[in-house]
């Protein structure tokens, strides 16, 4: 029985197993399986469209008349469902299909996210067990990655310090999400900014690395030399992770902007070598939740499964072995060569002809002699 | 050990002074100067991999992660908004997208305007934020035949010294934006082959100053 089942991990696709490593990971960490309805009320995602990666949403009206959309997001229905308890902490997982447009093709898709959520009193300790759950999330699906880190209370002490309009603030932002120096001193020089605040910018956009490189420098960030609130917080979650050995793992970076109406305080962005973009994403969000009414603060992350596809090698073969037997084959001679076979670990088709396009490791074919090798591409 | 960093360059004449500078920050391949039908040039001492690909492509590569880095002109990254790092301006193949018309068009607000262009997000953005109502035609060559033969009132296109302009008897009504080649790269790149990228990156800065 432990065989059978060790052999079935073995062929699960990257996403499902990572489902399953993931769900024993939130779970032994107390957090409950949060479970929820395919469908909510459109008005849910009307008000807040800018919290959705996409604010394409398919929609239909139910038969009392009320219009109902296919969930684009996770978070807003937990939030919007989970009691406002803010002195205790409310901790869920969830594995749920999401309905968004893709960017390339531009049409909907179904995109399977797992993800968790801490709502209430988010203390560091909270803060800390997130970001570790997240480190550990991508180490799961591969040992080779990078958790991107910042602080949006950093950053938006900076641009606050700029004193510019509101307008030119959006924009630092955008053009700091893309490490973009050259258009934000060009935009800072025609805002008539200082060049000692727009060095500030500098530093921001080019201050990035492990920790140990950028924690020294960051008091050359801050708008008066001394270490923010934020920047304090920013330096014990580092601090401890590092301590908890995901030093070399983690980057601090500036250019990890989520929006700053929904977002505050840390924000990240997990990153798999060989995957081209971003494949986990978080960060703590007590101004959503004060937008929906909460007094609980809360930190998350959703883990995006659809690009795990692209990850490994394939095995460039669709079965291991096809068996060929004739019309005058016994039935039973077949099931025996089948079945030692697949008791092997192999997979196995058998027919009297093989298929135009199915790729085999090897051929064997049933004889009056027995089984023979007939092809070995192995 | 290293791992080769792709590089997508922009077919043409703008490519080839990218790939001088690429040459002159100490990347050379000397192979890509040979001709021929390759498609890819390799240095592995220095752990480059070059390859040209239409410039409008490269976004599109870079942004997918088949190239690291590559060279894109700021007018492609507007049009498309691609997901990747800007992190130079190479100050090359300098131009700007402007708004072009007949000599001596008048623009009459109470009709709407008739816009041709290759790049009807940039054409879409700059009149939406100045809130003139317009109906985009998009074209993928000759713009500038638009406003001659009736099919447009004006043309949203990239303008370097105005000369064809002139020889068709139009003019720049208005600049949208200055253009350049950007470097840009793809963000998980950044995350694995940082160190590369980012002494490329020093290197083209150099020069660029």
């Amino acid at each position: 029985m432990e065989e059978q089942y060790n052999m079935n991990i073995k062929d699960l696709k990257n996403d499902e197993k990572a489902v399953f490593s993931l769900r024993s990971l939130y779970k032994s960490y107390g957090y409950m399986r949060y479970k929820m309805k395919k469908f909510e009320e459109y008005d849910l995602y009307a008000g807040n469209k800018d919290f959705l990666v996409s604010d394409n949403v398919i929609t239909f009206t139910d038969r009392d008349g009320k219009l109902m959309a296919l969930k684009p997001d996770v978070t807003l229905s937990i939030i919007k469902n989970c009691k406002d308890e803010p002195h205790y902490l409310k901790k869920v997982y969830y594995n749920e299909n999401v309905y968004r447009v893709s960017k390339g093709t531009n049409s909907f898709k179904e995109l399977m996210q797992i993800g968790l959520e801490c709502m209430g009193n988010v203390d560091e300790y909270t803060v800390f067990e997130v970001l570790m759950l997240a480190a550990k999330s991508l180490e799961t699906i591969s040992p080779d990655y990078v958790l991107d880190i910042s602080h949006l209370g950093i950053i938006s002490d900076i641009i606050t310090y700029l004193d510019i309009s509101s307008a030119a603030g959006k924009k630092v932002l955008r053009l700091l999400g893309e490490k973009n120096y050259h258009e934000i001193s060009e935009l800072l020089l025609a805002e008539g900014v200082s060049a000692e605040k727009t060095a500030l910018l500098k530093a921001l956009t080019t201050t990035y690395g492990e920790p140990s490189d950028v924690l020294p420098k960051l008091n050359s960030l801050m708008p008066h030399g001394k270490l923010s609130k934020s920047a304090v917080q920013l330096t014990n979650i580092v601090n401890l992770l590092d301590k908890n050995g995901f030093g070399d793992k983690i980057r601090i970076d500036f250019s990890v902007i989520n929006n700053m109406n929904y977002y505050n305080g840390i924000v990240f962005n997990g990153f798999i070598n060989g995957i081209s973009e971003s494949v986990l994403s978080g960060g703590q969000y007590d101004n959503l939740m004060k937008k929906m009414r909460k007094k609980s603060r809360a930190i998350g992350f959703a883990v995006y499964l659809d690009s795990l596809e692209r990850l490994g090698g394939e095995s460039g073969y669709d079965v291991d072995v096809f068996v060929l037997y004739n019309k005058k084959t016994e039935s039973e001679k077949i099931i025996n060569a089948v079945s030692e076979l697949t008791q092997a670990g192999l997979n196995v088709t058998a027919g009297v002809a093989v298929p135009s396009k199915i790729k085999y490791k090897k051929l064997y074919e049933i004889t009056e002699k027995g089984v023979v090798t007939v092809e070995n591409n192995a | 050990m290293k791992t080769m960093l792709n590089v997508a360059l922009p077919k043409g004449r703008l490519g080839e002074k990218v790939y001088a500078m690429f040459e002159q920050a100490g990347f050379e391949c000397p192979e890509i100067k040979d001709g021929g039908r390759k498609l890819i040039f390799e240095n592995p001492e220095k752990k480059v991999r070059y390859f040209w690909v239409k410039p409008s492509d490269v976004s599109i590569y870079v942004e997918r992660g088949a190239a690291d880095i590559g060279v894109a002109g700021k007018d492609i990254l507007l049009e498309y908004s691609p997901d990747v790092y800007e992190l130079l301006d190479l100050g090359i193949g300098k131009c700007h997208m402007a708004v072009a018309a007949k000599n001596g068009f008048r623009d009459n607000p109470q009709k709407t305007l008739r816009v041709a262009t290759k790049f009807s997000a940039i054409a879409a953005d700059y009149y939406s934020k100045i809130g003139r109502d317009i109906d985009i035609i998009h074209l993928n060559g000759s713009i500038e035949l638009a406003p001659i033969l009736g099919l447009s009132d004006v043309i949203v296109d990239i303008v370097e010294t105005g000369k064809t302009l002139k020889e068709n008897n139009l003019s720049v009504i208005e600049k949208i934006v200055p253009i350049s080649a950007r470097l840009i790269a793809n963000k998980a790149s950044f995350k694995f082959k940082g160190k590369q990228i980012e002494k490329i990156t020093e290197y083209l800065s150099k020069i660029t100053k």
